[in-house]
């Protein structure tokens, strides 16, 4: 123990707050319904597996993404179906991101506070990295990281 | 995101955390419980207890603990099932000694003497921080014993609310003081609030 890493990884379980919603989406896309889940658990695993040994974290989500397209095609191999194109995971992450909230979500974004708000909505309505949220709201990038994690507790607790 | 997608990705993850497990992927678990002193972090390794956060730390327990332990960290409300219900029942006055595995990894060896020694301290007692360095074979070291009193990572299991100063000043908690001395009304160690009133 003690061992000093660079920046500290976030804890896994705020990855899970964070992207599983991107992820299973992005696999159900791909596979479809029945089989996303499966390929859903298997990529989260192999990323728990995997995670101390990551040298940064920065683009968790790309990184859980690239776990994600890697076992949507062993299930394909699997089941000896023709993969779909899997090739440009970028084009299908930007359409998963752009499927509209509804209401009800956009009015609990709307209820958190400014700090929250602002980081939430730069991260997923506009898909910005952490870096560019801390210097827009002149905070530190841990404090944005924080305050989306807070920003998405809240909202899972809402919508409950 | 919609309403139905959450319901989706929360029965997804919630059968990750099972296959974590049972797969011993998860290095420390966690789960925050509501007690008269506010919500309370309890985080555990495969060993035991290894760290109780107050509210006020927000997630800087678990921040520290990605850094120094491990970052294969989840919300495991199984893994802290006994915790929750000794301090369920220690809040309720009902249990007086904790029983407890810990994990003491985030201490020191200077620090696990001294919180050793205060593991000690009965349930309604209180130490000076001179009596705790006396006892450790230290008795210059009072200050450094204050330090590592200070620095306890598992509060109230630990109780390092019993350590005050000499003459009766209740000294510092990294928790603040109304939670010490809620701590020490609780175990009868200080007249409540109300008896002090009434006999002064």
């Amino acid at each position: 123990m003690h061992t000093t890493r660079g920046p500290a990884l976030p804890p896994f379980q705020w990855l899970l707050d964070e992207h599983a919603g991107t992820v299973l989406r992005f696999l159900t896309r791909h596979v479809g319904g029945t089989d996303a889940e499966d390929c859903f658990q298997e990529t989260m695993l192999a990323a728990l597996r995997a995670y101390p040994s990551l040298a940064h974290g920065t683009n968790l989500r790309g990184w859980l993404l690239t776990i994600a397209r890697r076992k949507a095609v062993d299930s394909f191999r699997a089941s000896g179906r023709r993969p779909l194109s899997l090739e440009d995971a970028s084009g299908e992450i930007a359409a998963a991101e752009s499927t509209a909230p509804d209401a009800e979500l956009w009015d609990a974004v709307g209820r958190l506070p400014a700090k929250q708000r602002r980081s939430v909505g730069l991260r997923f309505a506009g898909d910005r990295p952490y870096d560019e949220i801390a210097r827009t709201l002149s905070i530190s990038e841990e404090a944005a990281r924080r305050n989306v994690h807070e920003g998405i507790k809240k909202l899972r607790r809402e919508m409950r | 995101m919609t309403t139905s997608d959450i319901a989706a990705v929360r029965r997804a993850t919630d059968r990750v955390r099972e296959r974590a497990l049972a797969e011993g992927l998860i290095d420390i678990g966690y789960a925050t419980l509501d007690t008269p002193i506010g919500r309370l972090l309890v985080a555990a390794t495969a060993v035991g207890i290894v760290r109780i956060g107050f509210e006020d730390e927000g997630d800087g327990p678990l921040i520290e603990l990605s850094a120094l332990v491990s970052p294969r960290i989840m919300e495991t409300p199984g893994r802290v099932d006994e915790a929750r219900r000794q301090l369920d029942s220690y809040f309720d006055r009902g249990l007086r000694q904790f029983d407890l595995p810990l994990d003491w990894r985030l201490v020191g060896s200077f620090g696990r003497r001294v919180l050793g020694r205060v593991a000690r301290v009965p349930y309604g007692g209180v130490e000076s921080y001179g009596d705790v360095a006396v006892e450790i074979g230290h008795p210059r070291a009072a200050r450094a014993v204050g330090n590592a009193v200070g620095a306890n990572p598992m509060p109230i299991v630990v109780p390092c609310h019993r350590v005050v100063r000499t003459g009766g000043a209740l000294g510092g908690y990294g928790g603040g003081l109304p939670r010490k001395r809620f701590l020490l009304e609780l175990e009868g160690a200080l007249p409540t609030s109300r008896e002090a009133a009434r006999s002064g």
